[in-house]
């Protein structure tokens, strides 16, 4: 759905949901899973449905994920470091992740 | 406002109110109910929503008679709600705790407990002390420093926003006239009917039930009624949705059904219902914590402090006026534990024309005066 514009430049890998993704240094989590194709970051805690990331401002909270296992942290807020390990948060979340 | 002449007149449309509009509506009576507007001070949207039975009535031993006789009508009570609106209030009564985080405050505890079951007349509601172990085999998530608890099998919760929803919803479906923005300026009585005086017009009733919160310290003196109030603010801390790792409801925190934790329990002597302190908010949350560590990384999605409606000594006021047939004033703090009863015990009595002293003479205000003449 999105294609980055010029080069991608120095890259590391972070784990989205067991699947290695390159990201730009510098890149937010949304922004890597944007590009890389991930359109769904959670789904609600009260219809289920899906959401991806919005406004990418830390504004309308739809971007959550669970990162290094820490939930509902905002995707577009993020940077990414190497190694983080980040997953899609289904429905609620689970208190103490 | 046409000149129309109603059974009854209740004045506010919290919960108090509408619950006890509801009931007078089963009796088959012509109500209105009169209401401030959106912006009014309203404990109903603001509440922390327990059915709790725990530690009540010491004082005043037939408060816990009457508060248990609201807890066990409120499942059939709910179920009426959601025969007649299809709205579910999520009444639940798995049992409350009340948890301590030192050796001191559980044996502060057991002592108002002590002392609750030692006044004659009470009604034993068999809330146990246990220990951090027999704890723990009930609600897993407790941290290390909670030493004990108590626990009631009466206590229970409900969505008190959906209860507010549906009782609106059932007295609309019932006919009953609900007028917003009819703030009552006064109440005159002639030739037996009552006149209440408002900004959009006079409503005429033969009866007038005042149930306004706190402010029937105003209005009840106009039908020669009194209701002394003492007003205090509270804070709540609400975080974001979590799935559901909390199955009893604690004193001073509980997951609703929709998935948030609500946590708070502190008093201020403030009537500011717009004022929010950091102070109070972080030491609940600090608590909170302490009692489930889990909570540590949640998110903190609204806060909010509102005003409770609270007797001069805490209890509830019923009565009926001497000078003003027909007049009566109800006050608690409890407004959705007691619901049932004001639907379907103190509501008939109005439509009946007389409170059943049997039942509720010990909450007459006129115990203030014993008190004001030592």
């Amino acid at each position: 759905m999105f294609k980055r514009l010029g080069e991608l430049g120095a890259t590391l890998t972070i784990k989205v949901d067991g699947r290695d993704i390159r990201a730009r240094i510098g890149d937010t989590v949304a922004a890597a899973m944007l590009a890389a194709g991930i359109d769904r970051c959670r789904t609600t805690p009260v219809s289920g449905a899906p959401r991806a990331p919005y406004c990418l401002m830390g504004v309308c909270f739809d971007c959550l994920v669970t990162i290094d296992g820490v939930g509902s942290r905002q995707a577009c807020l993020a940077p990414v470091r190497e190694g983080m390990t980040v997953e899609t948060q289904i429905g609620k979340r689970e208190a103490g992740r | 406002m046409a000149a129309e002449e109603y059974d009854v007149a209740v004045v506010g449309g919290g919960l108090v109110g509408i619950a006890t509009a509801w009931g007078l509506s089963r009796e088959g009576l012509r109500v209105a109910v009169l209401d401030e507007g959106d912006r009014a001070v309203r404990a109903s949207r603001g509440n922390f929503a327990l059915v709790w039975v725990q530690s009540k009535g010491l004082g005043l031993a037939p408060y816990a008679d009457w508060t248990i006789r609201s807890s066990n009508a409120w499942g059939g009570f709910s179920d009426l709600l959601k025969q007649e609106t299809g709205l579910d209030v999520c009444f639940q009564r798995p049992g409350g705790f009340h948890l301590a985080l030192s050796e001191k405050e559980l044996e502060a505890r057991a002592g108002i407990l002590k002392r609750l079951h030692n006044q004659p007349g009470i009604v034993d509601y068999k809330t146990e002390i246990l220990d951090h172990s027999q704890v723990a085999k009930m609600l897993p998530d407790i941290g290390p420093e909670v030493v004990g608890a108590s626990y009631c099998p009466l206590d229970g919760h409900v969505n008190s926003l959906r209860l507010f929803r549906t009782l609106h919803t059932a007295i609309n479906a019932r006919g009953v006239d609900y007028l917003p923005s009819h703030r009552v300026e006064n109440i005159t009585r002639e030739g037996g009917v009552f006149r209440l005086a408002t900004s959009q017009g006079d409503v005429r009733a033969g009866r007038v039930a005042l149930a306004a919160g706190n402010a029937n310290m105003r209005l009840a003196p106009m039908v020669g009624l009194e209701a002394p109030m003492k007003p205090e603010r509270g804070q709540i801390v609400v975080t974001e949705r979590l799935r559901p790792f909390l199955n009893y409801p604690v004193v001073t925190l509980r997951q609703t059904d929709e998935g948030t934790v609500m946590i708070g329990d502190s008093k201020e002597e403030s009537t500011d219902p717009t004022g929010l302190t950091l102070g109070v908010s972080a030491t609940e949350a600090e608590r909170a914590v302490r009692l489930f560590p889990l909570l540590a990384n949640v998110n903190v999605v609204r806060t909010w402090s509102a005003i409770r409606v609270m007797t001069k000594d805490g209890f509830p006021i019923y009565d009926e006026s001497e000078t003003h047939p027909g007049a009566f004033v109800l006050c608690c703090h409890s407004g959705v534990t007691l619901a049932a009863n004001h639907a379907l015990t103190v509501a008939p009595m109005i439509a009946r024309g007389a409170l059943d002293t049997a039942l509720v003479a010990p909450f007459s205000a006129r115990r203030f005066h014993v008190q004001e003449a030592g």
